[in-house]
């Protein structure tokens, strides 16, 4: 039993290590390696950078608009989703709109954006808040349906009014369900990112891609989409403590 | 009749007012094809400090009814009063006990029991001592601080009947609450609930589906019918419980269990199988 614990618990970095290998060794097949860079040389390049400053420029600007956008999308987002939640009649007038804008992939709607906004901020900021903002109305939104009935008759008949079962009940029950869209939300803000950057920005990790790959310097376009990953992933880790932490009372299955 | 279930007819003659009368009460629901009748002309007294217990086979109108006497469901005509007060909606003299326990899962197990009382505009000590209090008195105090996930059904359950409690309704509404306990745990709930009915003075409105809990713990036992589909007719069989007899049980229930449960119940299911001919009219 502890032995299989132990050997589990082995398993993720030995995973990681086997994935190093591999890009290691593909990187030397002459044809592959060409645009593959070998990860140590990768490794050169993020301290050259770092060393340089122009990867903190770069990480700094895509940081800061994803929070505006995402932030953003979070507090349009949680008042939208708590309304139609509790009034039959908006959810009718507005899940409709919000179904058919979800489809569609938001970087469809950067030409439009940058026609009505150039290509400022406020431009990267517009796409990454519609992005996260459909994604999570629609998780929380789940979260508000999925009250359990039986908890509102319970404080009901405990003597609560309308305003104590929304902010008493619904609002804690549908917190686990805000956490799980706060996580989709950053995600999807991570990846419109990007694709926001490469239409036209003079700074952020997506230009650095796209001009480095101008200049054909893989080694550059690689770092750069490892850097975007591992942000990525510690995001995910950090909404994911926060949902230990804050949503502990929550019975889950052991697995 | 001794030893065997008496049969009586409700609104037995007392100068008492009843506690919740239930006059022609009559609840339909929209489905899709037509309507579903749950209840059809149910009247029923249950009288100060009574224990009713209500058996029948799950479809037959029983949660609908207690919903209705907590004020969670409108009937669709007919009136339900408490104390002579007509009911439209939860008040504070009707605790409700659900059989999913229905504890907030947010909150622990004294801040559970607490939720109530600050309802009732209790301050912080106040609070704290009064749900302290009946933490013990469900023997959980060293839960207070858990969350209910950390609980076993039964220790839930106590929770939800001590936060029932803390508010001190006068009417006690339940709702299968042993329902989903292990045998052990139900006849330790079953004892409990009986003494608190006993020093507490609440009237109770008990569902089951268990005929014998019914009879252990009720003075009179309410059989309700699956849907009757000509008549459509709600119907009772109501049970009077020998008074001198069930004093006796109480004192010694488990022995009285098997000793004169059994007689009860088997005369009781007679009843329960038997097809309904429609209304109160049958008792």
């Amino acid at each position: 039993m502890n032995a299989s614990r132990v050997s589990t618990r082995l398993i993720t970095p030995l995973s990681v290590i086997c994935g190093i290998l591999i890009w290691y060794a593909l990187s030397k097949i002459p044809s592959v390696g060409a645009i593959i860079t070998d990860p140590i040389r990768i490794a050169k390049t993020l301290f050259a950078e770092a060393k340089a400053g122009s990867l903190w420029t770069n990480i700094s600007a895509s940081m800061l608009r994803v929070l505006g956008g995402f932030s953003l999308g979070l507090v349009v987002a949680i008042p939208v989703a708590f309304v139609m939640g509790w009034y039959k009649n908006i959810r009718a007038a507005i899940e409709p709109w919000i179904q058919f804008f979800r489809t569609i992939p938001p970087i469809a709607l950067i030409p439009l954006v940058i026609v009505s906004q150039g290509i400022g901020e406020s431009a990267k900021i517009a796409v990454i808040f519609i992005a996260t903002f459909l994604v999570m109305v629609i998780s929380i939104f789940q979260g508000v349906r999925n009250v359990d009935p039986t908890l509102i008759k319970a404080a009901r008949v405990l003597g609560a009014t309308d305003r104590h079962i929304f902010f008493e009940v619904v609002v804690p029950a549908s917190f686990p369900y805000i956490l799980i869209g706060v996580r989709l939300g950053l995600a999807s803000a991570w990846t419109t990112l990007v694709a926001a950057e490469m239409t036209g920005a003079n700074k952020g990790l997506g230009n650095m891609i796209m001009e480095a790959s101008l200049y054909f310097r893989m080694d550059l376009v690689i770092m750069g989409i490892f850097v975007i990953g591992v942000i990525g992933l510690a995001m995910d880790k950090g909404v994911l403590y926060l949902e230990r932490r804050l949503t502990g009372w929550q019975e889950l299955r052991k697995s | 009749m001794a030893g065997t279930a008496q049969i009586v007819t409700p609104g037995v003659t007392t100068l008492e007012q009843p506690k919740i009368k239930i006059e022609n009460l009559r609840k339909t629901y929209e489905v899709r094809g037509g309507e579903v009748i749950a209840l059809n002309d149910a009247n029923l007294d249950i009288m100060p400090n009574e224990f009713i217990s209500v058996v029948g086979p799950s479809g037959c109108g029983k949660t609908t009814l207690l919903n209705i006497i907590a004020g969670l469901e409108k009937a669709t005509s007919g009136r339900v009063e408490v104390d002579g007060k007509l009911v439209t909606e939860p008040g504070k003299d009707r605790g409700v006990v659900f059989q999913q326990y229905a504890l907030f899962p947010w909150k622990t197990v004294i801040k559970n029991i607490e939720f109530g009382l600050k309802l009732r505009g209790y301050n912080k000590a106040e609070r704290r001592e009064k749900a302290e209090q009946y933490l013990e008195y469900v023997n959980l105090k060293d839960f207070a601080h858990a969350y209910p996930k950390e609980l076993s059904g039964g220790m839930k359950q106590r929770v939800a009947i001590a936060r029932a409690y803390a508010v001190q309704p006068e009417v006690l509404l339940m709702d299968e609450p042993f329902g989903a306990l292990d045998a052990q745990t139900r006849a330790q709930l079953q004892e409990d609930l009986l003494k608190t009915w006993q020093t507490e003075k609440k009237t109770c409105f008990f569902i089951t589906h268990d005929v014998e809990e019914a009879v252990i713990l009720a003075q009179r036992v309410v059989i309700m019918s699956a849907r009757p589909v000509e008549s459509r007719k709600l119907s009772m069989w109501i049970f009077r419980i020998h008074g001198i007899k069930r004093r006796r049980w109480i004192r010694n229930l488990s022995q009285s269990r098997m000793r004169f449960g059994l007689k009860y119940t088997r005369s009781i299911w007679k009843y329960k199988n038997k097809k309904c001919q429609g209304g109160m009219g049958c008792l």
